[in-house]
């Protein structure tokens, strides 16, 4: 399966400048995204997964830069992009971004018919006239579900629901008419059932409008719903990288069975929960062996002395682990996560 | 199972109102449930349905404006001396949602800790203090040393913890914990859990557990009440509400879970309850056992029909 390949991220090295000292946040990461996926990216807080995403759209905080590596979109080099002028054409235009807090996202100020007609007029300025802009916003209000587009689109922020206000922040992302859309965090701060209609919706809009999508997300149960390929990322690097099946059905990574194994719907009542072990490492000096070696219970010895390289599983499935190697001791995925293939909707 | 159960906590036809008159609005209409002593009580639903001010009208945040709260065979809503007012203070503590906004910023972590102390035990020795200041900490698996730090040191997971740790502090045998872990990362969401068990298992407390997520409370609550627009809907013992959920609403919760499971969360249907499927207009719903321990909001029309879905499980 050649698919083509949208946004090429190569030897990404991205750093921060904190009180004198260098904290490395993205550590050598490497990732194809293919045009028309929906590719999630996985991990707890900390590893990284929104700075790695933010450097497709220029939006590091002042003190973080990129060190080396690339970020080619469509041939052009990214990480090169100096001027806040070179991002403009690449921010909202082809590459958009929904938020996590739906609450600060929108201005509260403005109607969000006003922000969603301020994206219109900056990305796509065929549109002319007030009346052709604001059936246009309707269209997209109709579009993320919204009804009753014609009256909602008087109304401020403070009079939407959480789910509502992401519906508004994905239209205003749609109106961007961007290629792909990064979804940070989309759902978290949302009921079950408010995020289900989301993802739902997510899925929907990106038939419509022919979208690539990356989401960030640190729950797994979402992974499943929404993804076709997954990377796991851990201190700042791509741990696994694989698709949906592959990494929930045959994970080789122990901190992806450690993930895997942290869901609540797998818990058994009366027992506890099963919890990882420390803390992830601290960023600012440099790592060495396996970063996840310390907090795993069956870590091999040269995972504290040599960084394992990328093993290759299956043409799509790689995972950095030296369990893989073929010296390595045969060790078996713990008991709770093997049969994640029968589990049926929860009962 | 029941009759041998003590009640700790007696929620009769429970109203909340808030503002009067035209602009009223009724939170709360009607709810009952009993909690039993050294349980965890689930209490779900999504967000505007009234869960979290049903916690607060026990914790007496709220003003109740109809039915009673009974709390060891006493009245605590409404009106009550000012002894009993004190004893309740100490007796029902809370763990709030969001560890970032629930610590004083400019506080450190002795004085967060050990606020309800200075003010419920005004002569106490400052040693005496300070040690139960260590233990409370040490308790939630915190280092001493951290009492004389502030919250922004901590990370999520250690904040939650200073909150359980000034519950703790209390000795309380009641805690209300509003949605504790919503905000926490997956993995560390499992310690706070955890811990709260063990305090559980080793201080034989009772827990009124809020959350909206019925994954986390299916693994540690004993019974749940599925709450919606301020009625509770359904109520049963945890397996029997997950085996058999009747409810159309616990069954669109129930089908919102995300599964671990690819092919069978891509082919997923979920469920959008749509409140209009009850005809309540003549059959007026009532609060019905519809088998042991097992609640349900029904009118006759759909009792009937609970009780054949029942029968074809069985």
């Amino acid at each position: 399966m050649k698919q083509e390949v949208i946004l090429a991220v190569k030897d990404l090295n991205v750093k921060f400048s904190l009180r004198g000292q260098v904290l490395h946040a993205i550590r050598n990461v490497s990732l194809d995204i293919y045009k028309g996926e929906s590719l999630a990216i996985v991990g707890e807080s900390g590893s990284g997964k929104s700075v790695f995403t933010k450097t497709f759209m220029g939006l590091l905080d002042g003190n973080g830069f990129i060190d080396s590596g690339e970020i080619l979109y469509y041939g052009k080099d990214l990480a090169k992009n100096r001027s806040e002028k070179d991002w403009k054409n690449i921010r909202g235009k082809e590459i958009a971004m929904v938020m996590q807090d739906p609450m600060t996202s929108l201005n509260p100020l403005k109607t969000i018919g006003a922000q969603i007609a301020e994206a219109i007029r900056m990305h796509q300025p065929e549109i002319k006239g007030k009346e052709a802009i604001k059936k246009q916003v309707c269209a997209y209000l109709e579009d993320v579900g919204i009804q009753d587009p014609e009256r909602r689109y008087k109304q401020y922020p403070h009079e939407f629901s959480g789910g509502m206000r992401q519906r508004v922040v994905i239209a205003i992302a749609l109106a961007c008419k961007p290629k792909i859309l990064i979804c940070d965090e989309p759902t978290t701060a949302l009921d079950v059932t408010i995020q289900a209609q989301i993802l739902g919706l997510l899925k929907e809009l990106k038939q419509k409008y022919d979208l690539t999508i990356v989401f960030i997300t640190h729950d797994l149960g979402v992974v499943a719903n929404i993804a076709d390929r997954v990377a796991v990322m851990y201190a700042g690097d791509i741990i696994e990288l694989g698709t949906c099946r592959e990494i929930f059905f045959d994970p080789k990574h122990p901190y992806t069975w450690a993930l895997l194994s942290s869901l609540p719907q797998l818990g058994e009542k009366g027992e506890n929960l099963f919890t990882i072990k420390g803390t992830p490492p601290s960023l600012f000096k440099a790592i060495q062996g396996d970063a996840f070696a310390p907090r795993n219970p069956r870590a091999l010895k040269i995972d504290f002395i040599e960084e394992p390289p990328y093993f290759k599983v299956t043409e799509t499935h790689k995972a950095k682990t030296w369990l893989l190697d073929p010296r390595a001791p045969k060790v078996e995925p713990p008991e709770a996560i093997r049969n994640l293939k029968n589990l049926e909707v929860l009962k | 199972m029941s009759a041998e159960k003590e009640v700790l906590l007696d929620v009769k036809d429970l109203q909340v109102t808030f503002g009067n008159g035209k602009k009223s609005f009724e939170a709360v209409h009607g709810v009952n449930f009993q909690v039993y002593k050294g349980e965890t009580f689930g209490l779900v639903g999504e967000s505007g349905s009234g869960k979290t001010t049903i916690g607060r009208a026990i914790m007496r945040i709220y003003p109740v404006s109809g039915g009673e709260i009974i709390y060891k065979g006493k009245r605590i809503s409404g009106k009550i001396s000012k002894q009993l007012d004190k004893q309740m203070i100490q007796e029902i503590q809370m763990i709030f949602q969001d560890p970032m906004a629930s610590l004083n910023e400019r506080a450190k972590v002795d004085y967060i800790v050990s606020e309800g102390l200075l003010n419920t035990h005004k002569h106490m020795k400052k040693e005496e203090r300070m040690e139960r200041v260590h233990q409370a900490l040490a308790d939630v698996g915190l280092l001493p040393e951290f009492a004389s730090r502030f919250p922004h040191e901590f990370s999520g997971g250690q904040r939650q913890r200073i909150g359980i740790a000034r519950a703790l502090i209390m000795e309380p045998s009641f805690i209300i914990a509003d949605e504790p872990i919503s905000a926490l990362d997956v993995s560390i969401r499992a310690q706070v859990l955890n811990l709260l068990a063990k305090l559980q298992k080793e201080r034989g407390l009772t827990y009124l557990f809020i959350a909206h997520d019925l994954s986390v409370m299916r693994f540690i609550s004993d019974r749940i009440a599925v709450i919606e627009h301020g009625k509770i809907v359904e109520l049963a013992p945890t397996e029997k509400l997950f085996e058999h959920p009747l409810h159309p609403y616990t069954q669109a919760l129930l089908s919102a879970i995300p599964t671990p499971n690819p092919d069978v969360e891509k082919n997923k249907k979920v469920l959008v309850y749509d409140e209009s499927v009850h005809d309540y207009s003549v059959d007026k719903p009532s609060w019905i056992e519809i088998e042991p321990e097992h609640y349900i909001l029904a009118n006759k029309k759909e009792e009937e029909e609970y009780r054949k879905t029942l029968e074809q499980h069985s």
